[in-house]
């Protein structure tokens, strides 16, 4: 048998054929485990009636415990008819009652009446699987437990000769924490033995499944939750991702302008994962619906899980701020409203990744995660590998988050920040008997993000954002900013009428100085022209005392 | 006495005999196959009755590996299996019934005085 590889044989069961990849060990008997209320028969039934429906291998319930039409009726609401299929000779179910008396040994004996049955159940109708609940059961009725031994031994070997798939199952043992099944059966099955649990923590009862081994098979390891409602059952193979989930440099709007202009791309990274953390009141879901009202308005699948808000109520307060998530309801967008504490974390996250397979949304919103409530680490855990699973199926997520102390960051805040890609921080200040809120891009990775804080108005047409006035006491909001403005007028208007005033003034004495000017010139222009006058009669003095000086000459030669 | 070995393909006829308010007792042995756990059985069941319930029964030995089918309607998980169908209440014991006194006290099968 070199390099064979191991046949298994598909249990129908989502998610769980994944975790084992294949399914159960084909040909095999599996032990199933677990305590009362767990899901075994209905796992059991699933295998059978899948096996049935979708693989076309008949199968056989051999039950301890519960009549055919019990069987019928319990699994009627998943949409198995059962009846029919028994009709129809793919199904054969075989009541063993058991004699919660015992009965009265009188030798020698064994237990080939119950091979017979099965035998006899196998050939009517050809079956590929079979089904043992709950093989314990028999511990009951018979008082020699080494036979009993005996014969299971000789059943699990008979079950292997046939070839038949087989679940066997068995109620978890109390006491001893290391023994899986009261009476030990899991000595003489050793090919895969699976583990149901439902647990109850903090008053909230979670199912997990385990695989506690499977021969000659790799498989999943880790307790996977599991869950049982009108669809079935579904294992949800959640792990880790790691980080090898393709990453986008498509951009898509944050359904605010101005936030989108603060993120400096223009808006979220596609499958990115963005955090609005902030204080009570401060618009955290109003944020997140203006990013769900853009993605619906492009026609985008978006999925919404509130943990605070029945849909109606989303919808009515949404719409006081100008965001219409009627219209977008039962088309693109879904909302799915449950209480934190209905469901465990694990049963949370399982519904989430249930509800994302099926509705393939590429945006999801999730408000707030501060309300899921737990062990801290806990919490972390589940919201990794929530991060991780949008982030490999890249849908975008908005997480909105409750700080719970006026601080920038909570310690909830801190311990997922590293998580998350963007994170946008509200706050409000309390000034001059009235609250203003701020936002801020406290980290954006991959983007040239403002660094301003930013004062934002949420009014009945959505969010908008004003320039934040910076003081000389710091960021100036609200009515403190308007005094301030109007202060900054003022000052100005004031500053604008002295230079005013001085420019008249100026504009006076230079009219002054120039007439003074004009008047000197004058009377220097009156000195000049005096001084003129007496130069031209000194002049003509002169001339006459000349003349006169010839005259007299002329007189004197004449008379010589 | 009235015994009937059923074999296949006949259906359970208790009666075939046709004296089955006759019987007080009615007691139907399952057997699978003839093997010595079953051949005991048989022969002490005989043995036992002839001794202890006199004429009043009839006894029906069912062989499993034939009818199969059969097994369901009592209930048969051990082999061999006596079931005492009349009187009522049914009861059941299991083994090769070599055990008398346990044959007896589970089948309630009480010796009649004075035999």
């Amino acid at each position: 048998m070199t390099g064979a590889v191991l046949s298994k044989s598909p249990t129908g069961i989502s998610g769980f054929d994944d975790v084992t990849l294949g399914g159960l060990p084909a040909g095999r008997p599996t032990l199933m485990c677990g305590a009362a209320g767990c899901g075994k028969t209905l796992f059991a039934m699933t295998f059978l009636v899948e096996g049935v429906l979708k693989y076309g291998e008949p199968g056989v319930l051999v039950s301890f415990e519960e009549s055919a039409e019990d069987l019928a009726a319990n699994v009627a609401s998943l949409g198995y008819d059962v009846m029919s299929l028994i009709d129809e000779k793919k199904l054969a179910i075989d009541h063993v009652k058991i004699d919660p008396a015992g009965i009265e040994d009188t030798g020698e004996y064994d237990l080939e009446g119950l091979f017979v049955r099965l035998d006899h159940a196998i050939k009517s109708v050809n079956a590929k699987r079979v089904v043992l609940d709950t093989l314990e059961a028999l511990f009951a009725s018979f008082p020699d437990a080494v036979l009993l031994r005996t014969e299971l031994r000789r059943l699990f070997d008979w079950l292997k000769e046939r070839g038949v798939t087989a679940i066997v199952t068995a109620e978890r043992g109390t006491g001893d924490p290391n023994r899986l099944t009261r009476h030990g059966i899991e000595e003489y099955v050793s090919d895969c033995v699976i583990l149901l649990d439902n647990r109850v923590e903090n008053q909230v009862a979670t199912r997990r499944l385990r695989i506690v081994k499977y021969r000659g098979s790799a498989h999943g390891t880790n307790e996977y939750p599991f869950l049982i409602d009108t669809t079935g059952i579904s294992v949800l193979p959640i792990t880790s991702a790691g980080l090898a989930h393709l990453t986008s440099s498509d951009v898509i709007s944050t359904g605010i302008a101005d936030l989108d202009s603060m993120l400096g791309v223009g808006g979220y990274f596609v499958g990115s994962s963005v955090l609005v953390s902030g204080l009570a009141g401060t618009g955290k879901t109003t944020f997140a619906a203006k990013f769900v009202e853009a993605r619906c308005a492009l026609g985008e699948r978006t999925l919404w899980y509130a943990f605070e808000e029945s849909p109606e109520q989303i919808v009515r307060n949404m719409r006081s701020v100008g965001v219409d998530l009627a219209h977008c309801l039962d088309g693109t967008l879904r909302i799915e409203s449950a209480r934190p504490s209905f469901f465990g974390l694990e049963m949370h996250l399982a519904r989430m990744v249930r509800d994302i397979d099926l509705f393939k949304p590429s945006a999801v919103v999730i408000d707030p995660i501060s309300s899921l409530r737990g062990v801290e680490s806990e919490v972390h855990a589940t919201l990794l590998r929530l991060v991780d699973l949008l982030k490999s199926r890249g849908i975008t997520a908005v997480f909105t988050s409750l700080s719970s102390i006026d601080q920038a960051s909570s310690l909830n805040d801190r311990s997922i920040s590293s998580l998350m890609d963007t994170w946008i921080s509200l706050s409000h200040i309390e000034t001059n008997g009235e609250r203003n809120r701020l936002v801020y891009v406290l980290k954006s990775r991959g983007m040239d993000h403002s660094n301003q804080v930013r004062e934002y108005q949420i009014s009945n047409e959505g969010i908008a954002m004003v320039p934040a006035y910076i003081g000389a006491g710091g960021v100036l909001t609200g009515s403190a900013r308007l005094a301030q403005e109007a202060q900054e007028r003022d000052q100005s208007a004031a500053r604008d009428e002295l230079v005013m005033q001085k420019k008249r003034e100026l504009a006076r004495r230079r009219k002054a100085v120039e007439q003074q000017v004009a008047e000197l010139q004058s009377a220097l222009n009156a000195e000049a022209s005096e001084l003129d006058a007496l130069i031209e009669q000194s002049d003509e003095h002169k001339r006459l005392h000349e003349a006169d000086r010839d005259r007299m000459a002329q007189l004197r030669r004449t008379k010589e | 006495m009235t015994e009937q070995y059923s074999s296949a393909p006949a259906e359970l006829e208790p009666d075939a005999t046709g004296t089955p308010g006759a019987c007080l007792y009615s007691l139907r042995l399952y057997i699978a196959g003839e093997t010595p756990k079953s051949m005991a059985a048989i022969r002490n069941l005989r043995a036992l009755c002839a001794t202890h319930l006199a004429d009043e029964y009839s006894i029906e030995v069912i062989d499993l590996c034939i009818n199969p089918r059969l097994a369901a309607a009592d209930q048969i998980l051990a082999i061999p299996t006596v079931v005492r169908h009349l009187p009522a209440p049914l009861r059941k014991v299991i083994g090769d019934l070599s055990d008398t006194e346990r044959v007896l006290v589970g089948l309630d099968l009480r010796p009649r005085a004075g035999s």
